[in-house]
């Protein structure tokens, strides 16, 4: 059972039940909506810019705990980031999730995010753990925010 | 040529395992190979059996038996494989017509499974018989694979799906049947067991309200013959369809089930090979059913391996393993309810042993994955059934549908495994 205990760390599992930024936002500049045909999760992302920095986030949405918390720990972490810092965020948060079980992860600059290096032991929930990324992509697409697939 | 001719080929039709003597779940349980391993350092639990079931000795047998004896093609070969292939193939169509108590062989038609049947039906039957304004009724409780395609079709023809509602127990609101069938319904298309709630449907009765007024039905079975006995003429259903692999048999085979009056009627599903009476570069006529429908070479070790999954369910005796079922899904519905937070999705007064449930503050997503460190497989999600979880109102539910080769050490099991779910996330 310690993988489990690995996975659902106290970090996530506070996020999932208080979940930060969890609200609409009205004058949002950009919003989008993640969805996960697999299992049904689905959020919606309001994001507010000054030029390329983001400075206000928030999400709303049902999904499982891993989708829950990454995104309110996302929205956390890119809120008052520029466009730059939050793409670099999320290449080294992918990289950390997808990364082989038999290396050691890498959490250098992550903060916070770190707590989702238990996901790499739970391949089908990858996309749970990325899902808030993917949505934060598409929102900013037409904001030099280059769109990544994987 | 007789079957005979081979040591090997002889199993293709004769039973593997002998079995007399009452129902006992753990004497089924060694047919099937696949449950006696561990997952993750304990015993495997196997609750996912709406998705697909596992499969008796029998029909893994069967299938290395055809490839390895009697390999070829079927149909208008003269070698002795050839025939050998045939035979077991055709005889594979008349198990099932016996199983499904249909009147004739050429009633039965093997498709790749039942979305590959209901698609069957509205390309042929519906494509023919269609026209804008008509209507299409199904319910609210239908997989995607029951409405997609009637959905398909009403926009090629400018026709209507209308939908028989549910009430919150899960359960048809059978008035409301009566009330959208008019004189523009051209076929009701309704689940016989629903995959998500597990309601048992009062078919029989919307067959004869259809019927008087002349409107023929599709039943979906998938989730039906692998609980109980089905007789399609008792029924009076016009089309019937099912799965192999929700049936204890191979992936990629399907069958439809159709009157022959109806199927006589119906033009062509795919061209091609197998199909046909005559072609000539300027005009082909088509052969008559089953072979009408089942262009190229189907998969013949499929149907086969289908044919030992019936076979297999005949010595076991079906009726005993239903009545057991009943009793599993009692005790599993007892158990589950004891659970604080847990809510049983799907409460119909009529219902097989499939259970959906949603957990106070656990995701469906994560109940399956705490569970599957207990080596207990379960379904979460939309169960393709999307409808159904906006009737409720939820995203997602964690499912646990039984086979006959469970038992109550399964669902303490599984239990146990949700009361450690509910202490990760309380």
């Amino acid at each position: 059972m310690s993988d489990l205990r690995e996975l659902y760390q106290q970090v996530i599992l506070d996020h999932n039940r208080s979940p930060r930024n969890f609200r609409s936002m009205s004058n949002a500049d950009c919003t989008s909506q993640g969805h996960n045909p697999l299992c049904g999760d689905h959020l919606n992302l309001y994001v507010k810019l000054d030029g390329a920095r983001i400075t206000d986030i928030a999400f709303q949405g049902a999904g499982c705990a891993i989708s829950k918390a990454s995104a309110s720990l996302m929205t956390d972490a890119v809120k008052g980031r520029t466009l730059q810092e939050a793409q670099s965020l999320f290449g080294k948060f992918r990289d950390l999730v997808t990364s082989d079980v038999s290396t050691e992860p890498v959490t250098d600059g992550i903060g916070k995010l770190a707590v989702f290096a238990g996901v790499r032991e739970f391949p089908v929930r990858i996309k749970c753990a990325t899902l808030a990324w993917h949505t934060l992509v598409a929102a900013l697409k037409n904001r030099e925010f280059p769109v990544t697939t994987e | 040529m007789s079957l005979a001719a081979h040591p090997l080929a002889e199993r293709l039709s004769c039973p593997l395992i002998e079995r007399t003597g009452p129902f006992d779940p753990y004497h089924i349980r060694r047919d099937f190979p696949v449950l006696s391993q561990s997952i993750r350092g304990k015993p495997l639990v196997y609750l996912d059996n709406a998705a697909t079931t596992q499969k008796p000795r029998d029909v893994l047998d069967v299938l290395e038996v055809f490839y390895e004896a009697a390999n070829a093609n079927v149909h208008r070969g003269v070698h002795h494989l050839s025939q050998i292939a045939t035979d077991s193939f055709e005889g594979a169509r008349s198990k099932v017509r016996q199983f499904l108590n249909a009147s004739h062989d050429r009633e039965i038609i093997f498709t790749s499974g039942t979305t590959d049947s209901i698609n069957l039906v509205a390309q042929t039957f519906g494509r023919k018989n269609v026209e804008t304004g008509d209507e299409i009724l199904v319910s609210a409780m239908e997989h995607h694979s029951n409405i997609v395609p009637w959905q398909m079709l009403c926009e090629e023809k400018g026709a209507k799906l209308r939908v028989i509602p549910i009430n919150d127990r899960g359960e048809l609101l059978i008035d409301e049947v009566e009330r959208r069938l008019n004189e523009r319904t051209k076929l009701v298309a309704v689940v016989h067991v629903s995959n998500v709630l597990g309601t048992l449907n009062p078919v029989a009765t919307i067959v004869e309200m259809a019927h008087e007024r002349g409107i023929p039905v599709l039943l979906d079975g998938a989730q039906a013959v692998p609980h109980f006995k089905v007789d399609v003429q008792a029924l009076g259903c016009d089309f019937y369809a099912f799965s192999g692999h929700k049936l204890y048999g191979p992936t990629g085979i399907g069958v439809l089930y159709g009157k022959s009056e109806l199927l006589d009627s119906m033009p062509p599903y795919r061209g091609g090979g197998g199909m046909i009476r005559e072609v000539s570069l300027e005009k082909t006529t088509y052969a008559d059913p089953p072979a009408r429908f089942e262009a190229g070479t189907p998969h013949i070790a499929g149907c086969i391996g289908l044919g030992a999954a019936v076979d297999y369910l005949d010595r076991i005796d079906l009726e005993s393993a239903a009545a057991y079922e009943n009793d599993l899904l009692a005790y599993a519905t007892d158990a589950l309810s004891e659970i604080s937070g847990l809510r049983i999705i799907g409460t119909a007064e009529e219902k097989v042993s499939v259970i959906s449930f949603v957990m106070d503050g656990v995701h469906p997503h994560d109940v399956g994955t705490v569970v599957d460190q207990h080596g207990v497989a379960v379904r979460a999600g939309h169960h393709c059934a999307q409808p159904v979880m906006r009737h409720f109102n939820i995203p997602a539910t964690t499912r646990a549908a039984t086979a006959f080769y469970n038992t109550r050490e399964d669902i303490d099991t599984l239990v146990r495994a949700l009361l450690a779910a509910n202490e990760v996330f309380h």
